[in-house]
C-alpha cells in the first residue's frame, strides 16, 4: 500500500491527476485509523469465532479437538435453537406490527398540537433512558407471581381476578417480555419519528387541509410518505435490536422455563458460559451473524435502495 | 499547499492514533511478564514513593490480595471484613481486598474472569467438576504442599471427607470452610395446622404431608424452579436414595450410565409428587430469592435446601427475623425399595480455591480463615457448618447441630450433581430436570439427556 501511495505522490503525472490522487490519498489516510480499528475489533474477532467454531473446544487452554462442522450440522438439528430462533422471529415481527405503530401514533400526537405534549414526550422517553438490567429487575418485581409482591397480581387480585404465574409459565412468559421489550424501546422510536415530523414542512400539511383533506387523509397521503425515510431506519433499527437481544432476557428468565423465552443470544451465552462449550457457542455466534448480516443486506438491497433512487423523501 | 499541510495533519493524526491504540496493548503484555517473579502486579502501584525512605529498610514489601466471596448476609459478610481486617492488623504488609459477588452474579464472572486467565488470589469455590476443570487448564494453584508443611499440620486439622471434595487426583487446590447436607426446612405452625404430627420419614408419607398441606390451604413446597438447581435437588436426592452410591459411581465411571434404572425411577417419582402441584404459583420462573422469602415469611411449608437456608430465610423476610423458633428440620425421607442407604447426604459445603498467581500470603490468610478460632466464631453467627476439629463447638443452633450431626451419620456423601460433574453435564442435569417439571420431558428423555452429554464429557 505504501509503495502505491508514494508512486501516485510523484509530481511526473499531469496536475489533474495528481490533485485527484491526493485527494484520494487524503481518503485512504483518513479512513486508515478506523479501517485498522475496525480489522483488529470486529474482522478479527469474527475470524476468531470461525476458527474455534471448527473446535470441540472449553474455553482453557488451546483448541485441538478438530470437529469440522459437526457444531454447525448439530446447531441446525437441536430443537432448543430452532424454538429459539423462532422466539427471535416472534420478537421481530412483533415489534413491526405493533411496537413501531404504536411509536409512530404516539408520535403523531404528542409531536404536534396536543395538550401538554412536552410532559407526554419526556414520560414516554423515560423507560429508554433505563438500562436493560435495571427494567428487568423492575419488571421482574411487578410480575411477581404472589399477589402480596407483585404490582399486576395485586391489582387483578383486587379486581377479584385470578392470580397468574406470569414469567413462571411456558405460555404467558413470552408474551410477558414482549411487553417490557415495547414498554422499553417504544420510546426510542417516538424520538425518531418526532424528529421525522420536524423535517416535514407544516405548509404541506396546511396546503392539504386547505385543499379539502380530512386529518386522516392528511395522514394518510401526505404525512406518511413524508416520513417514509425515517419508518425505513426505524424497521432496520427494530429488526436488528431484537435479533441481538440478550439483556432483558437473560435476567428476567434466563431463557426458561425450559428454552420457552429463549433468544438466540440467550442459546448462545448458555453454551459457552454455562456449559463452557466455547467452540459449539462460537458456531452458534456465526449462525447469528450470518442470519443478522442476511437481513442488513436484504434489507438494504430492497428498501434502503429507493433512497438514491429519489425517493420522497 | 494547502494539500500538503492537509497531509502532514492527516499523517500526524494517523500516528497518533496507532500510538494510542497500541500502547495499552504493548503494556498489558509485558506486565504480568515483568512482575511475576517477585510480586502480583498491584504491588508497585500501591507503593506510594515519598514513603519510602521513612519505612525501616527490612520492611516487607506491599502485597495484595484478592478475595471474592458470596457471603452476602449481613452478619456473615461482616465478619469476613472482621477476619480479614484482623489478618492485615497482624501482617501490616498485607492489603486484602474484598469483592463481595451475589452467587449467580459471581458465577457468570468467574466464566469470564478464568477465560481470560485471570483467576482472584482466593475466591468461593464448592469443589467437584468446576473446580477440577480450573485445575486442568493451570488456572489454580496447588497447595497441596503447604497443607502437608510441618507434617501435615494444617492437613489434619479438617475432616478428610471435606478437604477431599477440593482434591483432584491427590492435590489440593483449595480448603472447605463449610460442609453440610440437604434437606427440608419446615413450618411446624403450618404443619400442626394441616394436622401432620411428625415429619415424614418415607416418601409416601411425604406425599401425604402435601395432601394434607393442600387440603388446609397451605402452599406446601416453595421452590425457586427458575433457578433450576433448586429443582435439581429434588431429583437428585430421589437418585442417590433409590441408587446409592453404586449407580452414580457406575454412571460417572462409565461402568453404568445414567439411563439406569435409578435415574429414570428418581424422574417418575419425583413426577407423582409434581402431579400433586405443591409448589407456589409460578414457581417455574421463580428464584431461590423468591423460595426463601416465602420461608422467611411463612408462606409456604417446606422447602428442599442446604445447611444455609435459615440464613437465608432471615435475609430475605419482611422483618428479617425468618420464621423463628416454627422452624424444623428433617432429613430427606427413605424412598421404599431404594438402594440407597437412608442415611446417605446428598448435600456439599463452601470453600476456598486458590489462582494460580495468589502470593504465599494469600494462602496463609485462608490458613487464618480455616483455624480453630475463625471457624468456631463462624459457627457461632450460624451460617456454616464447621470443618475443622473443635469448629462445632460454636454450633448452638440445635437444627443446625442436626444437620452437622446427619452429614456426619452419612455412609455416603454425594457432592451437588451441578457440581460434582463436569460443568456441560451438571449444566444439562440442571436444564433437563427442569423440563420434567415443566412437563415437556419424560423421565426417560431426562435420563438420556444427561446420559448424552455424560458419554461426551466423561470420557
Amino acid at each position: 500500500m505504501g509503495v502505491s501511495m508514494n508512486r501516485n505522490g510523484e509530481g511526473a503525472l499531469p496536475f489533474r491527476s495528481t490533485a485527484r490522487s491526493q485527494h484520494t490519498l487524503t481518503v485512504v489516510l483518513f479512513l486508515l485509523p478506523t479501517f485498522v480499528l475496525f480489522i483488529v475489533f470486529v474482522v478479527y474477532p469474527v475470524l476468531q469465532s470461525f476458527y474455534y467454531s471448527m473446535f470441540n473446544w472449553k474455553g482453557f487452554g488451546p483448541a485441538v479437538d478438530f470437529v469440522g462442522l459437526d457444531n454447525f450440522k448439530r446447531i441446525l438439528t437441536d430443537k432448543a435453537f430452532m424454538k429459539a430462533v423462532g422466539n427471535t422471529l416472534n420478537i421481530v415481527v412483533l415489534s413491526l406490527f405493533i411496537q413501531l405503530p404504536l411509536s409512530l401514533g404516539l408520535a403523531l400526537m404528542v409531536g404536534r398540537d396536543l395538550p401538554g405534549k412536552r410532559f407526554f414526550r419526556t414520560i414516554f422517553f423515560v423507560p429508554y433512558v433505563f438500562s436493560e438490567v435495571i427494567t428487568a429487575i423492575m419488571w421482574m418485581g411487578l410480575f411477581n407471581p404472589d399477589p402480596d409482591r407483585g404490582l399486576i397480581n395485586a391489582l387483578i387480585v383486587l379486581m377479584g381476578g385470578k392470580p397468574q404465574p406470569w414469567l413462571g409459565s411456558p405460555q404467558m412468559v413470552m408474551g410477558c417480555i414482549f411487553v417490557v421489550l415495547t414498554w422499553k424501546y417504544f420510546g426510542f422510536h417516538m424520538l425518531l419519528y418526532m424528529a421525522g415530523l420536524q423535517n416535514i414542512p407544516r405548509e404541506i400539511e396546511e396546503a392539504a387541509l386547505i385543499d379539502g383533506c380530512s386529518t386522516g387523509q392528511m395522514i394518510s397521503y401526505v404525512t406518511l410518505p413524508l416520513l417514509w425515510g425515517t419508518i425505513r431506519t426505524s424497521i432496520y433499527l427494530s429488526v436488528l435490536g431484537a435479533l441481538q437481544q440478550f439483556g432483558l432476557i437473560w435476567v428476567m428468565t434466563k431463557g426458561g422455563p425450559v428454552n420457552a423465552s429463549e433468544v438466540m443470544s440467550t442459546y448462545m451465552y448458555r453454551y459457552s458460559f454455562i456449559r463452557f462449550w466455547l467452540g459449539y457457542g462460537s458456531a452458534v455466534a456465526i449462525v447469528i451473524l450470518l442470519i443478522s448480516l442476511a437481513f442488513s443486506i436484504a434489507y438494504l438491497r430492497l428498501v434502503r435502495q429507493q433512497d438514491y433512487l429519489g425517493g420522497v423523501s | 499547499m494547502s494539500h500538503k499541510l492537509f497531509r502532514l495533519f492527516s499523517l500526524v493524526m494517523i500516528a497518533v492514533l496507532l500510538l494510542t491504540a497500541c500502547a495499552p496493548a504493548a503494556t498489558q503484555t509485558q506486565q504480568p511478564a515483568a512482575s511475576e517473579p517477585t510480586q502480583p502486579p498491584a504491588a508497585e502501584p500501591t507503593k506510594p514513593p515519598a514513603q519510602e525512605p521513612t519505612k525501616p529498610p527490612a520492611a516487607e514489601k506491599k502485597v495484595v490480595i484478592n478475595w471474592w466471596h458470596i457471603s452476602t448476609a449481613e452478619e456473615h459478610k461482616a465478619l469476613w471484613q472482621t477476619f480479614a481486617d484482623e489478618y492485615m492488623a497482624a501482617h501490616p504488609n498485607v492489603d486484602i481486598q474484598i469483592t463481595v459477588l451475589e452467587n449467580e452474579a459471581f458465577k457468570s464472572k468467574m466464566t469470564t474472569v478464568m477465560q481470560s486467565g485471570t483467576p482472584p488470589d482466593i475466591f468461593q469455590s464448592w469443589g467437584g467438576g468446576v473446580m477440577i476443570e480450573y485445575a486442568k487448564a493451570g488456572l489454580l494453584r496447588d497447595i497441596t504442599p503447604e497443607l502437608d508443611a510441618n507434617g501435615g499440620e494444617w492437613r489434619n486439622t479438617f475432616s478428610p471427607g471435606a478437604l477431599g471434595v477440593y482434591a483432584f487426583e491427590g492435590r489440593n487446590y483449595g480448603v472447605p470452610w463449610d460442609m453440610g447436607m440437604v434437606g427440608f426446612w419446615y413450618n411446624k405452625a403450618l404443619f400442626a395446622q394441616a394436622g401432620i404430627e411428625k415429619p415424614p420419614a418415607t416418601w409416601t408419607e411425604l406425599l401425604d404431608a402435601v395432601k394434607k398441606l393442600k387440603a388446609a390451604g397451605i402452599t406446601p413446597i416453595a421452590l425457586g424452579a427458575g433457578d433450576k438447581w433448586p429443582a435439581m435437588f429434588w431429583w437428585a436426592y430421589l437418585a442417590v436414595r433409590l441408587g446409592g452410591k453404586d449407580a452414580f459411581e457406575a454412571a460417572y465411571s462409565r461402568q453404568g450410565s445414567f439411563t439406569d434404572a435409578p435415574f429414570v425411577e428418581a424422574g417418575k417419582k419425583l413426577l407423582e409428587l409434581i402431579a400433586l402441584e405443591p409448589f407456589q404459583d409460578g414457581y417455574l420462573g421463580a428464584t431461590y430469592g423468591d423460595q426463601a422469602t416465602l420461608m422467611g415469611n411463612g408462606k409456604a411449608a417446606m422447602e428442599l435446601m442446604g445447611q444455609w437456608a435459615p440464613a437465608v430465610q432471615k435475609d430475605n423476610s419482611a422483618d428479617k427475623q425468618g420464621i423463628g423458633d416454627n422452624l424444623g428440620w428433617f432429613p430427606f425421607p427413605m424412598v421404599e425399595g431404594g438402594k440407597g442407604d437412608p442415611d446417605d447426604a446428598f448435600g456439599g459445603g463452601n470453600g476456598f480455591a486458590i489462582g494460580k498467581n495468589a502470593p504465599p500470603e494469600a494462602i496463609d490468610f485462608v490458613k487464618y480463615l480455616t483455624s480453630v478460632d475463625c471457624q468456631v466464631r463462624l459457627a457461632k453467627i450460624n451460617v456454616a457448618l464447621p470443618v475443622v476439629k473443635g469448629g462445632e463447638a460454636g454450633v448452638s443452633d440445635p437444627l443446625l447441630l442436626m444437620v452437622q450431626q446427619g452429614a456426619a451419620k452419612a455412609k455416603y456423601f454425594q457432592l451437588y450433581y451441578d457440581q460434582a460433574l463436569p460443568p456441560a453435564v451438571g449444566s444439562v442435569v440442571n436444564d433437563s430436570v427442569q423440563g420434567l417439571f415443566a412437563g415437556t420431558l419424560t423421565p426417560e428423555e431426562v435420563a438420556q439427556a444427561i446420559e448424552d452429554s455424560a458419554a461426551q464429557e466423561l470420557k
